[in-house]
């Protein structure tokens, strides 16, 4: 089984040389650590960059470069800042190759639900919305079941929803998975997991075909 | 040159009143009009309407007019850092209207630009899309978002002139040059105002067309939300 790192470091093999890649806020932000030196990538953030480098050393941190988890960052040579409204161009332009996120539950069909809990979490969608909505290349990081063990891969999301039809794939700390033809199916197994496991964790349609690889991380 | 200069935040926030719609830029902490916010928590004004992508923290940014519960109604899009917020929200006393950020930022450009409404691919078959007009362009479902409206727009810049022209810093600069003549009246603070000529035509971000009134923020506390950095090695 993968922690949140693991999960990352699977992740990071989905980002490609020539890439221009959003990462959302949580997993998804790790992700830019375990991508290889050896391709470009740009990494862009919906508040306005193009470029994002690392966090800053202690002392040069700037109230005016921040990402979009507000966290104060710096900028690779080559960056570009620039207005929300550019940004979501990007985005909903489809300039943006892969966009990485979160979610409470994904459905068979590529369903995502992010962003809230009917009279308890409402802290709004943010930028998801759009991401979902126009990127072709959505990777969802998650855990595969939530705190009290019931699965988050289901025939139909009972949450508010964040987009329909969008995801196509989905990395969990069990299992790597694609959505098609309204099915999970799944293409890899967490180190040290089994087709059981994964199949008891996942409440939507699972197609298992032949041999299931483990993950190589 | 038509001059824009205002020498202070009180004769640039000059008639605003209750019930009125505001734009305020920034994202988070970040690039938000810290001296214009400062002067409505004085005014007491209230009853407002506040087009903001978020709503401060609990006690910086919006978040002051929240406490003092001058605000009626918020149009945003992520309000997770303020508790405060949150606990006006669950129990009804405070309107919200979430949405998309891209949207949001765009309900502000076709405002500056001219444009009713336009069609976004964003929130269709969401709970965001519910009593709006969707339509199909080329397979692909879309939903139809009017335009903000908004008596004032509140825009904080690092630098500008007395012609109202103005540059934004780094990830600053956000949603600030979209409310820019998204409003009847658009209020820039900046952190330098600076003598005409010095800043290069070919640099300036807003063009002092789409701002009202400019003037030198008395002071801008610049707060930093996450303070995420790493150990030199």
């Amino acid at each position: 089984m993968l922690d949140k790192i693991g999960i990352a470091k699977r992740i990071a093999k989905e980002v490609k040389n020539g890439y221009y890649v959003n990462l959302g806020i949580g997993i998804p932000t790790l992700v830019a650590n375990f991508v290889r030196d050896d391709i470009e990538v740009e990494f862009q953030s919906e508040n306005g960059v193009l470029g994002m480098g690392p966090f800053p050393f202690e002392g040069e941190e700037d109230a005016d470069i921040i990402n979009a988890g507000k966290q104060t960052i710096t900028t690779m040579p080559g960056a570009s800042f620039f207005d929300s409204a550019t940004s979501f161009s990007m985005i909903r332009g489809k300039h943006v190759h892969l966009t990485i996120l979160g979610a409470m539950e994904v459905s068979e069909n590529g369903d995502i639900a992010n962003w809230k809990i009917p009279g308890k979490m409402v802290k709004g969608m943010g930028g998801a919305m759009d991401l979902v909505a126009s990127a072709d290349n959505i990777i969802v990081a998650m855990m595969h079941t939530n705190k009290r063990g019931e699965s988050k891969l289901l025939r139909r999301c009972s949450l508010p929803l964040t987009g329909v039809g969008c995801v196509t794939k989905v990395v969990t700390n069990l299992a790597v998975l694609e959505i098609k033809n309204n099915e999970f199916y799944l293409l890899e197994r967490a180190p040290g997991v089994s087709v059981e496991v994964i199949q008891n964790a996942t409440e939507g349609t699972l197609i298992i075909e032949g041999e299931i690889p483990e993950m190589d991380i | 040159m038509i001059n824009k200069k205002v020498d202070n935040v009180k004769e640039a926030l000059l008639g605003v009143t209750n019930n009125m719609t505001f734009m305020l830029g920034g994202f988070g902490l970040c690039g938000i009009p810290e001296n214009a916010i400062s002067e409505l928590v004085r005014l007491r004004i209230e009853n407002l309407t506040c087009i903001s992508n978020n709503a401060g923290i609990d006690n910086f940014g919006l978040g002051l007019l929240l406490q003092n519960k001058q605000i009626n109604k918020m149009i945003s899009s992520y309000v997770g850092e303020n508790d405060e917020f949150e606990r006006q929200m669950l129990s009804g006393e405070l309107e919200v209207e979430l949405t998309p950020q891209g949207t949001l930022a765009e309900k502000c450009r076709a405002a500056q630009a001219g444009f009713p409404a336009f069609y976004t691919p964003a929130g269709y078959g969401t709970e965001v899309a519910k009593g709006k007009e969707t339509r199909e362009f080329d397979g692909k479902m879309y939903v139809l978002e009017p335009a903000f409206k908004a008596d004032f727009a509140f825009v904080k810049a690092w630098k500008g002139d007395a012609a109202g022209n103005l540059i934004f810093k780094g990830t600053a600069r956000n949603f600030n040059p979209l409310m820019c003549g998204a409003a009847t009246i658009t209020v820039a603070e900046v952190e330098e105002l600076v003598p005409l000529g010095v800043l290069d035509p070919n640099q300036i971000h807003t063009p002092g067309i789409f701002v009202q009134r400019i003037f030198q923020g008395e002071k801008f506390g610049k707060r930093i939300e996450q303070r995420t950095v790493r150990k030199r090695s």
